[in-house]
């Protein structure tokens, strides 16, 4: 396996100094990950030791990353994380691979809401209907519910899944540009109130469009209205990757129940993998370009950027596209893979969320936004979850806090961890603001400006100076004696 | 053929005349400025060039092409390029990053060759960069080409935007008060700048200015605004002696007593 010849390539070039700490992130890697392994459904502890350790394993990419390593050597090991060990860990408990799916459809969105908000300077605050038109979009044309769409026979065939993943992009695209053309003149707080109402103007039409509509049918049915639309098609798998994964996980010793269903878990996990990617990269791409500039210009002084010659309904539009079309792609995938779109999944709280991500990741930063993503999924649907299933299972078996002598199943209701969600992510916000308020890993403009402010304080009284004119009209009569009477 | 022609420019905010049917002219390569007291209309003016406002009577040509109303992008695309009275650099980016911005009208943004990174892609930003360190040589910034802007000393703050502004290319440099709050050493240097930014790259530049000293030092044409309206024009000693100037910076009665 490649793991081997990497491992011997790297050896000779390094001294066992500087190999200490990549030898340290390998063991820790291979320890979470065997204690990943080892853990049983049926344990006592099971989610505690769970909501643990898969967060540290997690997080194992993103420690690989900050090695002083090189690149190609980082990106090794960390595709074998996602690409070997991942889908282990998956096949031995297929929520693992599930969370992680989650985990990156959230991440593209919030480098996609970056480029928006980070980059240009847009606070927007609908972002996910950016999202709702993409899986709406694959929604519509495959659903089995009775919809205008399937009565006049216009649905897509399952194979269409990649023109639609297309088609996504470029409707989500447009909609950026139409949502962008009215808001143009707005800024900061008025920007984010409109682009708020954006959101909820695209859900509430989601939820109307059917003939369901309060007490009178209309003849007209498009998205199902409130109920949602189910059946929503996967595209078709080739025969052989059905049984590749089968032989695979029969050779791994960890067959699954449900081949099929697992092959397409895996399918997404590397899609959403790749688009996530893409999106990283494109975004990346973008930051450190002409436009790139022009977009940070527009964010730190609209009029300077045009007098500059920044065109500024061009760039503010293409920011809003750009940003638009990622959330239009995972739109797709999201509606495929859950095979079911309902307005619920577009309400105001998941822009927040996205828009969370973005400043604990820290705004402006790609890598930040993938890390913000992981943290924020993990705590809202992971860790507080499991941490009231361990005491619904405490509970279950009437165990006796030690040493306390206080009896678990006394626990009331209302102190469940997974009822504190939002407290706890609000809570998260609020000690970002005071110790972090660049973000957990910021982009290196914006660490410089930090750092560099720090070092030099007699700045600001310069800048009040500059702002008294001076006015000489002695100078200007220079020729006369000032001490004439 | 004067590069720059406005004619009977006004602009009113409600019922205040800001600017009241000027006429003005600049000839190529010449040095120019515009003085007048506090809120004689001389940045409003500079806006209205700029595009920034549009003029609500007159027109504005500007080598050979009417720019009356134009977009301020499209104006420095045309040729005329600014500085700001209260200096407005982008703050969060380096100092070559704000000389690129500057450069944004001369570049080809094209959303594929960016995303794909094709060798023209390349080339472009190469050719940029390198135009962006002679640009900081020239203003004496090379050596800060990648600090961030707003922790520079206020002075290279103003030179910044000098480079900024001469990225673009422009036939027509305006700077607004960009010798305020110097000391004499300071303002001595910007005027050998200003100088040297006509003479090596053939611009023409209007100044606002306020230090006399400048003023008189480096202008060919003087031309002074009071109440939105231009009161005189003409050589530095011309307008040094015109009554009228006198008048409008010391109040009335000053100008005859010192005559």
């Amino acid at each position: 396996m490649a793991t081997y010849t990497i491992s011997e390539n790297k050896s000779p070039q390094l001294n066992w100094r500087e190999a200490l700490p990549t030898i340290f992130a390998i063991a820790y890697v291979l320890v979470v990950f065997t204690l990943l392994r080892s853990l049983s459904r049926t344990d006592l502890w099971f989610p505690t030791y769970s909501a643990i350790l898969f967060p540290m394993f997690v997080f194992s990419p993103f420690i690989i990353f900050a090695l002083k390593i090189p690149l190609e050597l980082r990106a090794v090991l960390i595709a074998i994380i996602g690409l070997v060990l991942m889908p282990i860990l998956g096949m031995q408990d297929s929520f693992y691979l599930e969370l992680i799916t989650q985990i990156a459809i959230f991440a593209a969105m919030a480098i996609g809401l970056n480029v928006v908000v980070g980059f240009a300077g847009l606070l927007d605050l609908g972002y996910v209907a950016f999202f709702a038109v993409g899986a709406y979009l694959w929604g519509i044309f495959t659903s089995n519910a009775n919809t205008i769409v399937r009565a006049t026979g216009a649905q897509a065939a399952p194979e269409m899944f990649w023109l639609f993943l297309f088609l996504g992009v470029i409707a989500a695209a447009i909609t950026g540009i139409l949502l962008g053309l009215p808001v143009l003149r707005l800024r900061g707080d008025y920007l984010a109130i409109v682009t708020l109402g954006f959101g909820e103007i695209i859900r509430i039409l989601v939820s109307n469009l059917s003939n369901i509509s309060s007490n009178r049918r209309n003849p007209i049915n498009i998205t199902n209205g409130a109920q949602g639309l189910p059946g929503i098609v996967s595209p078709p798998l080739p025969d052989f990757a059905f049984q590749a994964v089968e032989g695979l996980t029969n050779a791994l010793g960890l067959p699954v129940n449900n081949v099929r269903a697992f092959t397409y878990q895996l399918f997404y996990y590397g899609l959403v993998l790749l688009v996530c990617g893409l999106a990283a990269l494109i975004a990346a791409r973008l930051d450190n370009s002409p436009i790139g500039r022009a977009w940070t210009a527009i964010r730190e002084d609209e009029v300077a950027a045009q007098a500059m010659g920044v065109p500024k309904v061009k760039m503010k539009l293409l920011a809003f596209a750009m940003g638009a079309s990622f959330a239009g792609a995972m739109g797709v995938i999201f509606a495929a893979r859950n095979t079911f779109v309902s307005p619920e999944s577009f309400s105001f709280i998941q822009s927040i969320f996205i828009l969370a991500i973005v400043i604990v990741g820290g705004m402006g930063s790609i890598r930040g936004a993938i890390l913000g993503a992981v943290i924020v999924t993990l705590l809202n649907l992971q860790v507080l979850k499991n941490f009231s299933l361990q005491i619904n299972a405490l509970k279950n078996i009437d165990w006796v806090v030690p040493i306390l002598n206080f009896p678990i199943r006394d626990w009331p209701q209302q102190l469940e961890p997974a009822r504190y969600e939002r407290f706890v992510f609000g809570l998260l916000l609020i000690i970002m603001m005071i110790f972090r308020p660049s973000g957990v890993w910021p982009a290196k403009r914006r660490q410089m400006e930090l750092q560099e402010a720090m070092g030099k304080e007699e700045i600001p009284e310069k800048e009040i100076e500059a702002d008294v004119v001076v006015i000489k009209p002695e100078d200007l009569l220079s020729q006369e004696p000032k001490e004439k009477p | 053929m004067p590069l720059l022609e406005a004619k009977g420019v006004t602009k009113r905010f409600g019922g205040l005349i800001a600017v009241q049917n000027v006429d003005y002219f600049i000839e190529p390569h010449t040095i120019n400025a515009i003085i007048g007291p506090n809120g004689a209309g001389k940045t409003t003016f500079f806006n209205l060039l700029t595009g920034i406002y549009t003029p609500d009577e007159g027109k504005i040509i500007f080598d050979g092409k009417d720019i009356t109303g134009l977009k301020p992008n499209w104006i420095n695309r045309a040729g005329i390029a600014r500085t700001f009275q209260n200096i407005r650099l982008f703050g969060a980016m380096t100092v070559i990053e704000n000389c690129l911005v500057g450069m944004h009208p001369r570049l080809n943004i094209d959303l594929a060759q960016t995303i794909l990174r094709l060798p023209a892609f390349g080339q472009q930003e190469r050719e940029a960069q390198r135009r962006a360190e002679n640009l900081l040589e020239f203003v004496g910034l090379r050596d800060k080409a990648n600090e961030v802007a707003k922790n520079l000393p206020y002075g290279d703050q103003r030179r910044l935007e000098i480079a900024r502004a001469l990225a673009s290319e422009p036939k027509l440099l305006l700077l607004d008060e960009p010798t305020a709050g110097m000391n004499p050493q300071e303002s001595a240097a910007a005027m050998q700048l200003f100088r040297a930014v006509r003479d090596k790259f053939g611009i023409t530049v209007l100044l606002i200015e306020h230090d006399m000293r400048v003023v008189m030092g480096i202008s060919e044409r003087v031309t002074v605004l009071d109440y939105g309206q231009k009161i005189a024009e003409g050589t530095p000693e011309e307008v040094r002696r015109n009554p009228q100037v006198i008048e409008a910076y010391l109040g009335r009665g000053s100008a005859a007593s010192h005559i």
